[in-house]
């Protein structure tokens, strides 16, 4: 590829970047998820806009992933499992998720909508991400890599093929939705 | 009052309720839909996946940069990692700009540091403590975050949508986690 082929392709794709990222925060703040009582609400589990969301989210996107993937038009785009790292890691996360009520995406919905306190949100994850780097290779011990499984999916776990798998998540999926209808809330 | 006593933090009505306040301006389920639909177009178009996390990290490495050059470089995870505008970069500052013209076009542009629902609970003068809190959260999420190896969207959606059973570990745990701490700070 020559240079300036180069060039474009980096050009096009960053733009896309910035287009769909425009797109991800319009349907957040239109979702109420920049809102700080429509994040903690769901944490207190009385506003259960979050999950809804979420999980429409997930059905939707692993319907048309699958299908996609089938017919060679994407790969997949897994992280490996690593039981403990994600286990302690998501604990950890949660406790700050708990703590700002924004996540990190939505943070940046919650500045882009006005929250300002998004802004120490933001400084605590610049300085934490930092930290994370100066910790250098104790998170990547033996500890936290113990039962790494690589990059490994429900279809794998449950030893059979893509259709009932995938169909198995969908009506739990949309099993969860009804119930969370149905309770009320938000 | 002082709020950061706590039998005035404790004073202050402990039946905040979340639904007091106004709630999504769209369908939640249209939003989510919508959100699915824009991660095939993600993967197809772009071949990579919805996140956010890493972007405060590529901040961090090129603050790092700035005023210890050397240091930063050296660092194992900006070398794997290099702190460099990229697709997600890209992704994450578009998030800013989607959700002003969305709160814009909806007349819900807020432009405040306390969130309602915190100042009925924490009072109108508890701004050093909603900071001090936010910058204890902020740290926490990205440590977790990059341990886990992705946030609310990375784990959360895009690869809980992939069924990766890394993603669905590391969601449970933001959810634990979070009601754990929103129940002491409201409902204790």
């Amino acid at each position: 590829m020559n240079e300036s082929t180069e060039k474009h392709q980096r050009i096009r794709q960053l733009s896309l970047g910035l287009l769909f990222g425009i797109i991800f925060g319009f349907l957040l703040q239109k979702g109420g998820v920049g809102k700080y009582h429509v994040l903690m609400g769901q944490l207190l589990l009385e506003d259960f806009t979050v999950l809804k969301i979420m999980l429409t989210a997930i059905l939707t996107g692993m319907i048309g992933v699958f299908w996609m993937n089938r017919r060679s038009w994407v790969e997949l785009d897994i992280k490996p499992t690593r039981p403990v790292a994600n286990a302690i890691g998501g604990l950890l996360f949660g406790m700050g998720f708990g703590l700002s009520a924004y996540c990190p995406g939505t943070n940046a919905a919650a500045i882009g909508q006005g929250n300002f306190d998004g802004f120490a949100v933001a400084a605590g994850m610049i300085i934490g991400s930092y930290l994370f780097a100066e910790a250098g290779n104790f998170f990547k011990s033996g500890f936290f890599d113990r039962g790494n499984m690589g990059k490994v999916t429900l279809i794998d776990l449950l030893k059979t093929t893509r259709r009932p798998t995938i169909a198995l998540a969908a009506a739990a999926l949309i099993i969860v939705l009804v119930v969370v209808e149905r309770i009320g809330g938000r | 009052m002082n709020s950061f006593h706590p039998a005035a933090i404790l004073a202050q009505a402990a039946d905040v309720s979340p639904l007091d306040y106004p709630g999504p301006a769209w369908s939640p389920y249209l939003v989510g839909f919508l959100i699915g639909v824009l991660s095939w177009f993600t993967l197809l178009l772009s071949k990579d996946t919805l996140g956010a996390s890493s972007s405060y990290a590529t901040i961090s490495g090129m603050l790092g940069k700035v005023f210890a050059k050397k240091h930063t470089l050296s660092l194992a995870y900006f070398q794997d990692n290099p702190p460099r505008i990229s697709w997600g970069f890209m992704l994450f500052i578009g998030i800013f700009a989607g959700a002003f013209l969305a709160a814009a076009t909806g007349n819900e542009l807020t432009g405040r540091w306390l969130p309602p629902m915190w100042e009925a609970r924490f009072g109108a003068d508890s701004h050093l403590l909603r900071t001090g809190i936010a910058i204890a959260g902020g740290l926490l999420m990205a440590v977790g975050a990059r341990l886990a190896g992705g946030c609310t969207s990375g784990h959360g959606i895009s690869g809980t949508m992939q069924l990766s059973i890394g993603s669905w570990i590391s969601a449970a745990g933001f959810f634990i986690g979070g009601i754990f701490v929103a129940m002491l700070l409201y409902r204790i």
